[in-house]
């Protein structure tokens, strides 16, 4: 199978990857697919007060185009606000990555990561908010 | 040892095919040219040199197998020998036996011969194997029955290198008079193998796996006692009538050569080989923790490793050492997302099979070309483990079965 150039790119020189603290009230966590089905994308994004996204870090098990989609997310949410990062759409990223029809699953998985770091953002979110008010 | 590029990788898919021996072309080309003639003509000196060349071909074959040549049809590989193997006993026979054994780690061609002949009303059993690849002869033993015709069990399995005990298989069957066919595609030139002395009925021969050209084959059949099968090519009734069509000289002279070459280096070859394939597991085992080795290591061909590094995906592997030409049990190159069915049988775990690397040693692999390969992979491993999720949380000591994935 050959990639496009900006697939290898991102295998080989990939953004953002790391960790960050799971138990901060300013990261949110997501963390998808399953390793039985040879993919684990895990995305984390730090909000700050403004709620636009500070940073975001990933890890990935996966195949290039895999690591691709996700490494390319991580560039994309910088400096989103949560809603404006929920609209990223799997279609871009796999017009931005020219990924073939047998790797679209890769960027429906990086678009589900999106989804999950900001849900899981929310719910933290939410949470401290109802352990402040009480 | 050249520079390795992405063009020029360092090959280590042996079990794929292997690259025609030089000595073989060398003996093939003169039956491209000056000896051009049908072996079938008996009119002319044309007819009768090519005839002469097939002839010694069938017995160097023959030689490397314990085989007389009269019991050497030629094919055109090792699917073609399955099917006629397989169908045509299967056929023959019918009405009288119409049960098969074969195994569930088996090449897709005979696995899809037997399907095909379930829909022809035969009963077909798939063996399972032990978890070092093997099959349980208590459970083949405890399978036969006097209904069935034909066990068909391979002596080398193509992903994962392991020899099934094919003595002990022979002498169930013989026991129970049911034919023994096994595909050797893998193991001849591998192992030494004796028709008699395993009291093997059939054997499939591919040519591009031995050093051979690619486009020929052979299929062993037994003439005492004799194994009869209906012909799956109807012609002009060469080949004894079980294979018809006119045979390619060149071709068969180059398995034949193939066949003598590995009946004379095979013990030398082996000690080598096995060498090179030890220094690889050790040095994967040495310097990196999670390395897993796929089939039994003991009863398996120095050709092969077929390794899983834990939390590193196959394909991703792969695209990180283009410079080496390897193959993965990861099957999401293609359409489907399942792992190898090998690797499933024996009970290796989908997120393991999914980080399996298949690498073939051969005839002309050096030293340096497996330490350059060791190395390479060993850098990646630890590359992608880095960026590997799983890696994270399995050294932070954290159950990777104890969380719900969503399976996709």
């Amino acid at each position: 199978m050959s990639y496009s150039d900006k697939v290898v790119d991102h295998y080989e020189n990939p953004r953002n990857v790391g960790s960050m603290d799971n138990d901060s009230g300013e990261v949110g966590t997501g963390l998808v697919g399953a390793p039985a089905c040879g993919d684990v994308m895990r995305l984390q994004i730090k909000v700050g007060e403004n709620g636009i996204i500070e940073d975001a870090k990933f890890k990935t098990f996966g195949c290039g185009s895999a690591i691709a989609s996700s490494s390319l997310v991580t560039e994309w949410v910088k400096g989103k606000t949560l809603d404006e990062a929920s609209n990223i759409k799997n279609t871009d990223i796999a017009e931005e990555l020219a990924l073939p029809p047998v790797k679209i699953h890769c960027s429906v998985l990086a678009e589900d990561a999106i989804k999950a770091a900001i849900s899981d953002y929310k719910t933290k979110h939410g949470a401290a908010g109802d352990s402040e008010a009480s | 040892m050249g520079v390795n590029t992405q063009e020029n990788p360092v090959y280590l898919d042996y079990q794929a095919t292997t690259p025609t021996d030089p000595r073989v072309v060398e003996a093939m080309m003169p039956y491209f040219t000056q000896k051009f003639g049908n072996p079938h003509s008996r009119n002319h000196a044309y007819g009768w040199d090519a005839e002469e060349a097939v002839e010694d071909a069938r017995k160097q074959v023959a030689d490397l197998i314990g085989a007389n040549p009269k019991e050497i049809i030629f094919t055109s590989g090792a699917t073609e020998s399955n099917n006629l193997a397989i169908k045509g006993v299967a056929q023959f026979y019918k009405g009288k036996r119409n049960h098969i054994i074969t195994c569930v780690t088996e090449h897709k061609c005979v696995l899809d011969t037997c399907r095909h002949l379930e829909q022809d009303g035969f009963e077909v059993t798939y063996l399972p194997v032990k978890e070092n690849g093997l099959i349980d002869l208590e459970e083949l033993k405890a399978a036969m029955t006097d209904n069935t015709v034909l066990v068909s069990i391979m002596g080398v399995n193509n992903e994962i290198g392991v020899i099934q005990p094919l003595k002990e298989i022979g002498a169930l069957c013989r026991e129970n008079k049911t034919f023994f066919h096994t595909d050797c595609a893998q193991a001849v030139g591998k192992i030494p193998l004796d028709v008699e002395e395993m009291n093997i009925d059939l054997m499939s021969i591919s040519g591009h796996k031995i050093y051979g050209p690619m486009g020929i084959g052979a299929l062993f059949v037994r003439r005492r006692p004799r194994v009869r099968l209906v012909a799956q090519i109807n012609g002009g009734g060469q080949e004894r009538g079980m294979r018809s069509g006119t045979l390619a000289p060149a071709l068969c002279v180059g398995l034949g050569t193939a066949c003598e070459i590995a009946k004379n280096e095979m013990a030398e070859e082996n000690e080598r080989m096995r060498e090179l394939q030890m220094h690889m597991w050790n040095r994967f085992k040495e310097e990196l923790p999670e390395v897993y080795l796929n089939g039994d290591l003991e009863q398996r061909v120095s050709t092969n490793l077929n390794v899983s590094f834990a939390f590193v995906e196959g394909e991703g592997l792969m695209m990180g050492i283009k410079d080496l030409a390897v193959s993965s049990g990861s099957a999401c190159t293609s359409a489907s997302l399942e792992p190898s069915y090998v690797l499933r049988a024996l009970g290796v775990e989908e997120e393991l099979a999914h980080t399996s690397l298949r690498l073939g040693i051969g005839r002309f692999t050096t030293k340096e070309e497996v330490d350059y390969a060791t190395d390479r992979i060993i850098k990646e491993v630890q590359r992608l483990r880095e960026m590997s999720p799983l890696f994270e949380m399995a050294q932070q000591g954290i159950d990777l079965k104890s969380i719900q994935w969503a399976e996709h």
